[in-house]
């Protein structure tokens, strides 16, 4: 196999390995508010209900949770597994895990905010909602950036872990070809790979953080 | 008129009783001084008057709006000084913008910031910040202005200029409740003043009367000062 055969199926890998890193941002940020939300609600059930989910989803390894949730219709309720099912699955997975890991995330940043922005708010008649989304999640958003990026950053790698379904993703084929050819250069190619995205992620988040600077 | 009416308010916090019994009543155009010791329940009372807690028992009665300028002013950090003053009336009271704008304006000429509308808090001194919360709270044109030791977190150079810009709100009739340690400036900007001690009025009268009362309490703290 020539190199230029080799990088086609590689790069072909390498966008499976995007979209699964793009998808899993787009569903588990939002969720994570959700379950947040859960963890932080005045009804006992609901918190108890977000603590329990988020002791296991963190508790457990992300592979074994992939697993489950592909094996799981099978096992479960009996239903055919396909084929095309690996990647969805996949995605379920990673946005069910990194919603828990966002979710603790928030709280984390919301509990910090001083409580003299809630009363200034309450005296100037903001509602509940007003004072969320206009007072309080714009500067949670900047105090947590730093733990997002961490997450983020692991997610670029976390995302080799769809391998164990057979994902067409970057590690599967570096891992393929490497055993056909037996060769060490498709390891290589996704080494640096993985390594460049995540310089890549480092730029644009520390851009974002630049542009929230202009306060303190 | 009176603004407000507080009837035999009782609050405590898990067993600890902080208001006994407080009863006040607010006159339009008045400034109602509010002095005594460190725990006395001062805080509290302001608190429970514009509702950031809710009193055990006793009613309150309100004739009009309400502001609170914080001691430690909670400005909010990520608008501009114009933002913080403008927010409000306009995502809050609905109105309209270029009318907003123009009140905020004058607003901050009359606080010495006219330079300081597109800076933001962490930016500006203590004394500054503080004179942005008192713009921010009077933009909302409220009737009441309570006020918790405003000038407590300034470094006392600054405090003059906070005290200044009340006394100015005192001439021009706003009606205010203010929290002091300043002995000299409720003596001298109140109407009436209230001296608190263990969660009572121990003392309550004209500025004058109240400061020179020979109530034993009330002449052991203000000897300190
Ligand atoms: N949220 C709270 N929970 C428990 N105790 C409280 C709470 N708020 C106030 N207290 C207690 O109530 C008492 C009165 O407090 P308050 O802040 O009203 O006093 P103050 O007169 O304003 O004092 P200072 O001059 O120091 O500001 C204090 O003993 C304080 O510890
Ligand atoms: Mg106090």
């Amino acid at each position: 196999m020539n190199l230029s055969v080799m990088l086609q199926q590689l790069s072909s890998g390498m966008l499976v390995s995007i979209e699964i890193f793009v998808l899993t941002l787009v569903f588990s940020l939002p969720l994570g508010l959700v379950i947040c939300f859960g963890r932080m609600s005045k009804i006992t059930v609901l918190r108890w209900l977000s603590s329990a989910y988020i002791s296991i989803m963190r508790g457990t390894p992300l592979m074994l949770q992939l697993m489950v949730v592909y094996f799981g219709p099978y096992f479960i309720f009996g239903v055919r597994i396909t084929k095309s099912y690996s990647i969805i699955a996949v995605l379920i997975g990673f946005a069910i895990n990194y919603a828990a890991y966002f979710a603790e995330i928030y709280r984390g940043g919301i509990e910090s905010m001083p409580v003299g922005q809630y009363e200034a708010a309450k005296l100037l008649g903001y509602s509940k909602a007003q004072t969320f989304i206009h007072i309080i999640l714009p500067q949670v958003v900047k105090r947590i950036l730093p733990s997002i990026t961490n997450e983020v950053i692991t997610l670029v790698k976390d995302t080799s872990l769809a391998f164990v379904l057979a994902v067409s993703e970057m590690f599967t084929i570096a891992k393929q070809i490497a055993s056909s050819q037996t060769t060490m250069m498709p390891f290589v190619v996704a080494a640096l790979f993985y390594y460049i995205f995540n310089l890549l992620v480092a730029v644009v988040m520390n851009t974002i953080e630049r542009k929230l600077n202009y306060y303190r | 008129m009176s603004l407000l009416e507080m009837r035999h308010i009782k609050k405590s916090f898990d067993g600890l009783s902080v208001l006994k019994d407080i009863s006040l009543t607010v006159e339009e155009g008045e400034v109602l001084g509010i002095i005594g010791p460190s725990g006395s329940g001062k805080s509290t009372l302001l608190r429970c008057a514009t509702g950031l807690e809710t009193q055990d028992e006793g009613e309150i009665l309100y004739n009009g709006t309400f502001g609170l300028v914080f001691q430690n002013f909670n400005l909010f950090p990520h608008y501009t000084v114009l933002k913080n003053i403008t927010d409000a009336p306009l995502r809050v009271q609905k109105r309209k913008k270029s009318e907003v704008m123009e009140e905020a304006r004058v607003l901050l000429k009359k606080m010495g910031l006219e330079d300081k509308e597109k800076a933001y808090p962490y930016q500006l001194s203590g004394g500054q910040q503080q004179r942005v919360s008192i713009a921010r709270a009077l933009a909302m044109k409220p009737d009441i202005l309570f006020f918790d030791e405003p000038t407590s977190a300034l470094d006392p150079e600054l405090t003059g200029e906070i005290l200044k810009v009340i006394r100015q709100l005192a001439e021009e009739k706003m009606t205010m409740v203010i929290v002091t340690h300043e002995m000299n400036f409720a003596k001298n900007v109140a109407d009436h003043v209230i001296f608190m001690d263990g969660g009572l009025i121990a003392v309550e009268g004209t500025s004058e009367e109240v400061f020179s009362s020979h109530h034993e309490r009330l002449n052991e703290f203000l000897g300190k000062f």
